[in-house]
């Protein structure tokens, strides 16, 4: 082995991640070269500097504190309330829980699973726009965007860019709906952000619904279920919807 | 809360200041409680440290595009041979000098390995990179800091 096959070895063998094998070819091969010994005490060097002084920041009491809130259970929020203010959440927790009984039993058809995941489609849409944090990725170059997932999805959803039909790629990100990761494609229509969301599944639902002023689209095609939601009108959405089920 | 000053280590060197790294952790605590799901075993401050770096990249995209330069880990080949390096008397300041001055990709290796002690393994996890771009990046990190630190007149 040369000094430039080495070098990376030297690398490895001071952060002890070599194994027994090759540890003892770079102990054969620095005792025989001058350079390399010369490298590996440097390293060496390198590594008491580090250990020497201390670099690291630690996190400060500020952030301790507000990641502890974060963390924090919600019963143990509750605790920490004064007494009157506790029974006044008890009763309104209660109140709420009656009503949300009476709406169920009321309502005729029951509350679907499809309307769960409508509710937790559009939440999805709402946070990725108020959070800043609407994609991952940002590109409209089909062959950026479905590498990016790759790796990070046990599937790879068609990505297209529908630029000429008035529907820009912006990016991609992932996201976490239905109990599972999925993958989340942004389009941009005049000033609109759509929403789409893609996971694998089978015999999906095809519907168009309204929750909260937002539109959703939903149909399966090629195996997968693809969701729509967006503030735009529901026509407009259902073309993006034809658009992506040609793409297949 | 565990790892809590892993990941505002790793923050605080990639975004550079207290009040943005403070906000990046924030974030990232947020996003690991709502998604906690998605934590299948493992290591945990692995995974922690993954979200916080995602979190960094995007707040660097969006505040210091600059800061971000692409680097090539094929290239390993090219890697000139500065020769016999020293280290020995490179001070706090120095260092922390040198550090700042890498592409983040290269500060956060050195940062993972030296200041947190990951392994190879761990930083892969982290940097979402094989194991094998992890040993390059480390080796030219070093070497990196080595020439900064001798264009510093380090002996």
């Amino acid at each position: 082995m040369n000094c430039a096959e080495m070098n990376l070895l030297l690398h490895a063998y001071a952060d002890g991640e070599l194994d027994v094998v090759r540890s003892l070819e770079v102990e054969q091969h620095v005792k025989s070269c001058a350079t390399c010994a010369a490298k590996m005490n440097s390293l060496k060097a390198l590594q008491s500097a580090f250990k020497e002084n201390d670099l690291a920041y630690s996190a400060p009491v500020s952030l301790r504190r507000s990641v502890r809130q974060i963390a924090r259970p919600p019963e143990d929020r509750e605790a920490r309330l004064p007494r009157d203010l506790q029974w006044f959440w008890k009763w309104l927790a209660l109140g709420a829980t009656a009503v949300a009984i009476l709406a169920i039993v009321i309502r005729p058809m029951g509350i679907s699973q499809n309307d769960a995941l409508v509710g937790e489609v559009v939440s999805a849409h709402v946070r990725s726009l108020m959070a800043e944090h609407l994609t991952d990725v940002v590109s409209s170059d089909k062959h950026t965007v479905k590498p990016w997932f790759a790796g990070k999805l046990d599937f790879s959803p068609a990505v297209t860019d529908f630029a000429g039909q008035d529907f820009a790629l912006v990016g991609g990100r992932l996201d976490y709906l239905n109990g599972r990761t999925v993958a989340a494609l942004v389009y941009k229509h005049n000033k609109h952000f759509i929403n789409v969301f893609i996971w694998p599944a089978a015999n999906a639902p095809s519907a168009q619904e309204s929750f909260h002023g937002y539109n959703v689209v939903s149909f399966d095609a090629g195996g997968f279920q693809y969701y729509l939601v967006s503030d735009m009108d529901e026509p407009g959405l259902t073309q993006l919807a034809g658009l992506l089920g040609q793409g297949k | 809360m565990p790892h809590l000053d892993a990941a505002y280590n790793l923050a605080r060197w990639l975004a550079g200041n207290d009040h943005d790294a403070a906000d990046i952790v924030q974030e990232a605590c947020v996003r690991a409680f709502r998604y906690g799901s998605g934590f299948r075993g493992g290591n945990s401050r692995s995974w922690l440290l993954a979200i916080v770096r995602n979190m960094a990249y995007t707040w660097l995209k969006k505040n210091r595009p600059k800061a971000i330069v692409s680097i090539e880990d094929e290239d390993l080949a090219e890697i000139e041979d500065p020769g016999a390096p020293a280290f020995a008397q490179a001070d706090a300041a120095v260092l922390r000098a040198a550090l700042e001055e890498l592409p983040a990709e290269f500060r956060e290796a050195l940062v993972l390995r030296h200041l947190e002690g990951l392994s190879y393994k761990e930083i892969a996890e982290v940097a979402d990179v094989p194991v094998g771009t992890v040993m390059s990046r480390l080796a030219r990190a070093r070497q990196q800091l080595q020439s900064y630190l001798a264009r510093k007149g380090v002996k």
